[in-house]
């Protein structure tokens, strides 16, 4: 039997029908430039981008269930899931392992989880599902609910201890009040009483935490120690000048100079070779993204829907900001991917079911 | 409390919209603050920055020159160098040394004195900088090391070149040595802007030739532009700049020479200098008792260092350049050079020679060394027979004030200007120098006596030389005043061109002595080896004409009246044996001063031993003493140079 033509194009229509053009085009963009830098980064070996190929398809699929998912069904998965995250996690400051003096990590058997990566998801929806549920009965104390459902698995992660992943959990949680309507007043209050309190919260933090911090403000301060990997990829990126070494040049990249050079630091490998013209490229690719999704979000139906766009939205500019910022060393050295970029399979999962779930949003329309 | 309510979706709706503008205003203003810091990373900074990645990936790895040979006048090699395995350990890079010492010494045979000389350049080094721990490896024991090299973050097998004695005391006092370049070193390297040119240098010449040839012997580094990894791999060179190594040395010395000397010494203490009259090439330059150069090369381990510093033979002293003594009667023909050019006698004048000399007024007895005295003699039997009261007597009529500037005009009392560092000066003595060298004391001991010249009339008294000046002055005498600066390095033989730099024997100056003088004195020393000469034993059976003169140089004051006894002294306070000699007489070929430290009379000790060597030199002849026990002297090379020398 063959395929009737008319049968693989209802097949195409069904596939593509929940998905996104504008957002599936950006995506196919930076996916084909990912693997561009992931095979130089990998010194040209092709086993990283046979696996990232096997968990996109999988990242995808996933994504496109969620596109073809009505939120509102989605939304009610929410509940469970914060809880059981917040056992994980609880679990995991019992039973972790421990890997450089941090436990982040449950031993399944098979595979290691992070259960805070569940959260950076799992957190927002949350929160979205239950200022949806009490829209129109909103009272302040609904707030302070809201702030002890942030507060519990950020403090988890944080005594994990794993800065970066807890300021992008509360960083998810914060975009939800900030669209459902936090006063100003409120977050200018927060703003102040934050910068009020930092010596405080400098003195709670974990020597590792303070001497990155230090470094970002000084690398050259202790070069062959914690600054050494900010120097470096401070290096290659300013070496690879306006057009960059070209692809596969990097000397930075292949003598091996640069740390993590296809997890957090690819985008320092990528600078090397493609230079500000490769730089600014991906920050309009991220730009339009974004742009993208803030339309999106701006037609959603449903506060929910809006909620969850915009926090959504932002949490990816975060991620493509801290880890950009990191690797030029405007920012503290936290353990963020290159949105889409980075070699990883938890990372993009989760991504990626952040745009299914933006796509979702998108399909709901009256 | 106000509740916060959304009756009305329209405002909420519009406030959320504003939101989202607040939002992506804000994420856009922050792209553009990336943006400008990839500009300001990329544009402004790139020079900067790729400097830093070449700086990264590129070292410049020093390529060692090879350190120049140094050979003898028939190109025997007496400095070389062989390569060979050492394992070397840098501090900075290792968790725990002394864990990882008692490790390797499972490894590698590791003897305490080993240990210990780490231990002592451990101390002198810097952290990075790696430090020997055992030089030499076996090839197994390199083998070994190199398969457990992952358990030694730190630890080395390098090849190196190593430099080699072969004549180990025989020349110690020539070559000198070289050895590990010190913080004295370094600030010096510093000084002269030669601190490039010693990168992964770890040797200098301390003493000797090794160090007054150094800029020549070590030629320059090259170097290696080399592409390496983060973990300092070495994945490709870019660059590459050959070493010039060092240029060869050629001396005037003659090793076979230097062997029959050292041989007829024997255990005795001494030293002996020989030189070529017509080039002032040194011939043989001999301190005994020497040292073993090889233990310092890589730093002497403190017992090694402790038992050659303690020991009362004093090894470690040059004599033949630092040693000063007071030459004895080797100082008479000079002396009889300065009376004969001042006028103070004539050739003819015959003059009594008694047994003992006293000054007008004094009872103080200068005896002579024949208690029956030698009657009545001309200067040039007084030279002959050694008599000690004729010259007594001579000094005394002519003061020092006519003495000094003519024996001083032999080179005595002043550096000879050889090739090697820290010649002594010696004491030529004057009114001028006894007034500065007692300069401190009291105006009694300052003051110049007239009695203070007539024991430096026969070379006791202040009198002070080392037996590089007696050798020189003997070969200046032997020349009739034709003065060469002694040196022993003859050629420089360039790396890069094979050319050899000739030290050009030129004349350094030209004594203005009557001819017949030098004949005169000559002939007063030839006579020394004849019947009724103070060597005539010496002279039995020569085959060539020789002139010499015996000395005996007093160690200690005899009191008055009393008998010298040597088998009553202390060894170290008996007489020193002098004996300066030159031969053939006619055409000088070689002039030597020979000194053997306690062993009484000059024609008993020293003289033998310029007889042997002349023997050799001129005729090939191997002394019966030491026969058969020459390293360097096969007997058919023997027999060539005597077919040369006739």
């Amino acid at each position: 039997m063959t395929l009737q033509p008319h049968l693989i194009r209802r097949l195409w229509l069904a596939v593509k029908a929940p998905l996104d053009g504008p957002l599936m085009l950006i995506l196919g963009l930076i996916f084909a430039l990912s693997l561009v830098v992931l095979y130089s980064a990998n010194n040209q070996g092709l086993d990283k981008i046979d696996n990232k190929l096997v968990y996109t398809a999988l990242s995808l699929s996933v994504m496109w269930l969620l596109a073809r998912s009505r939120p509102q069904s989605v939304m009610n998965f929410a509940p469970p899931i914060y809880i059981v995250g917040v056992l994980l996690l609880l679990a995991v400051h019992f039973k972790g392992v421990t890997v450089n003096g941090s436990t982040r990590w449950l031993e399944l058997g098979i595979t290691r989880i992070q259960p805070s990566e569940i959260m950076k998801i799992a957190l927002p929806m949350t929160l979205a599902w239950f200022f949806q549920k009490y829209e129109l009965s909103m009272r302040w104390w609904h707030y302070l609910v809201a702030a002890v459902m942030i507060a519990i698995p950020c403090a988890l992660v944080l005594k994990q201890p794993d800065l970066g992943t807890t300021m992008l959990i509360a960083a998810a949680g914060f975009f939800v009040l900030f669209f459902v309507g936090l006063p100003w007043k409120v977050i200018l209050g927060g703003i102040v009483a934050g910068a009020a309190s930092l010596p405080i919260v400098w003195n709670l933090l974990h020597d590792y935490q303070r001497r990155r911090v230090m470094t970002m403000i000084d690398p050259m301060e202790d070069p062959l120690g914690a600054g050494y990997h900010i120097i470096q990829s401070m290096i290659a990126i300013g070496s690879g000048g306006p057009w960059g070494k070209g692809w596969l040049n990097g000397t930075q990249t292949h003598l091996d100079y640069i740390p993590e050079r296809t997890t957090d630091f690819i985008f320092a490998v990528y600078s090397e070779e493609f230079g500000l013209v490769g730089n600014v490229t991906l920050v309009i690719l991220y730009t339009l993204l974004i742009s993208r999704a803030m339309m999106i979000t701006a037609r959603a139906q449903t506060l929910y829907g809006r909620v969850m766009g915009g926090a959504i939205t932002l949490s990816f500019f975060v991620y493509a900001f801290v880890n950009m910022g990191m690797v030029a060393g405007i920012l503290p050295v936290v353990g963020v991917p290159l949105p889409f970029v980075s070699y990883g399979g938890t990372a993009t999962v989760t991504l990626f079911i952040g745009m299914g779930m933006l796509m979702g949003i998108g399909n709901q329309r009256r | 409390m106000r509740p916060t309510r959304f009756k009305n979706p329209n405002v909420d709706e519009s406030q959320f919209q504003l939101r989202l503008v607040v939002a992506y205003v804000f994420m856009l203003l922050m792209f553009c603050v990336l943006v400008g810091r990839f500009v300001w990373l990329q544009v402004y900074q790139h020079d900067r920055f790729t400097t830093m990645a070449n700086n990264n990936r590129i070292s410049l790895v020093p390529i060692l020159p090879n350190r120049g040979l140094i050979m003898d006048r028939n190109g025997v090699i007496l400095a070389q160098n062989y390569s060979a395995y050492t394992l070397e350990l840098t501090p900075s890079k290792m968790p725990d040394l002394d864990a990882t010492v008692a490790e390797l010494s499972k490894l590698v045979d590791i003897t305490p004195r080993d240990e210990k000389r780490f231990k002592k350049l451990l101390g002198e080094s810097r952290d990075f900088e790696s430090v020997p721990l055992k030089v030499k490896l076996s090839d197994e024991e390199a083998a070994r090391v190199a398969a457990n090299a992952w358990r030694f973050p730190g630890v080395e097998v390098k090849a190196r070149l190593f430099r080699d004695y072969p004549y180990k005391e025989l020349t110690s006092h020539v070559l000198g040595y070289i050895g590990r370049i010190n913080q004295k070193d370094q600030d010096r390297l510093d000084e002269e802007d030669k601190t490039t040119n010693y990168k992964g240098t770890n040797y200098i010449g301390k003493t000797g030739l090794e160090n007054v040839y150094e800029d020549d012997l070590h030629g320059e580094v090259g170097f290696e532009e080399v592409e390496t990894d983060s973990g300092g791999r070495a994945i490709r060179t870019l660059r590459r700049t050959p070493p010039v190594n060092g240029n060869n040395l050629k001396l005037a010395l003659d090793i076979r020479l230097q062997e029959v000397a050292d041989k007829l010494f024997g255990n005795r203490r001494g030293a002996l200098v020989a030189i070529e009259p017509s080039t002032g090439g040194v011939l043989a330059f001999l301190s005994k008792p020497g040292f073993d150069p090889n233990l310092f090369i890589d730093g002497i381990d403190s017992q090694s260092w402790a038992s050659l510093n303690t020991d009362w033979q004093k090894p470690l002293i040059n004599r033949a350049l630092r040693g000063t003594y007071p030459p004895g009667s080797t100082f008479k023909p000079f002396m009889s050079m300065a009376a004969l050019e001042t006028h103070s006698i004539g050739m003819h004048d015959i003059r009594p020679a008694p047994a003992f000399f006293t000054l007008p007024g004094s009872s103080h007895q200068f005896r002579d060394s024949n208690k029956r005295g030698n009657g009545s003699v001309n200067l040039a039997r007084a030279i002959t027979v050694s008599s000690d009261t004729f010259f007594y007597k001579l000094a005394w009529d002519m003061g020092i004030d006519k003495i000094a500037p003519t024996v001083g005009q032999f080179g005595l009392g002043r550096p000879t200007g050889i090739d090697l560092d820290g010649e002594a000066s010696g004491v030529l003595p004057t009114k001028e120098w006894k007034a500065k060298r007692f300069a401190r004391y009291k105006e009694e001991f300052r003051r110049w006596y007239p009695a203070d010249v007539v024991s430096i009339g026969i070379g006791q008294g202040f009198n002070a030389y080392t037996p590089l000046q007696m050798a020189n002055a003997t070969a200046i005498l032997a020349n009739d005043g034709v003065a060469f600066k002694p040196h022993l390095v003859q050629q420089v033989v360039d790396a890069k061109t094979g050319k050899p730099r000739v030290i050009e024997p030129k004349p350094d100056r030209v004594l203005a002595f009557r001819k017949e003088n030098f004949e005169y004195v000559k002939g007063g020393m030839e006579g020394v080896l004849k019947p009724g000469g103070t060597a005539w034993r010496l002279g039995v059976g020569l085959t060539y004409s020789m002139a010499g003169k015996t000395g005996t140089a007093q160690v200690v004051q005899i009191k008055q009246g009393a008998k010298y006894n040597a088998a009553a002294l202390a060894e170290q306070y008996r007489d020193h044996s002098w004996f300066i000699a030159f031969a053939p007489v006619e055409q000088p070929r070689i002039a030597v001063a020979v000194i053997v430290e306690n062993a009484g009379f000059g024609a008993a000790a020293a003289a033998p031993i310029a007889r042997g060597l002349f023997d050799f030199y001129l005729k090939g002849k191997v002394p019966d003493a030491v026969a058969g026990d020459l390293k360097t002297v096969p007997m058919d090379t023997a027999d060539d140079s005597a077919a040369t020398s006739d």
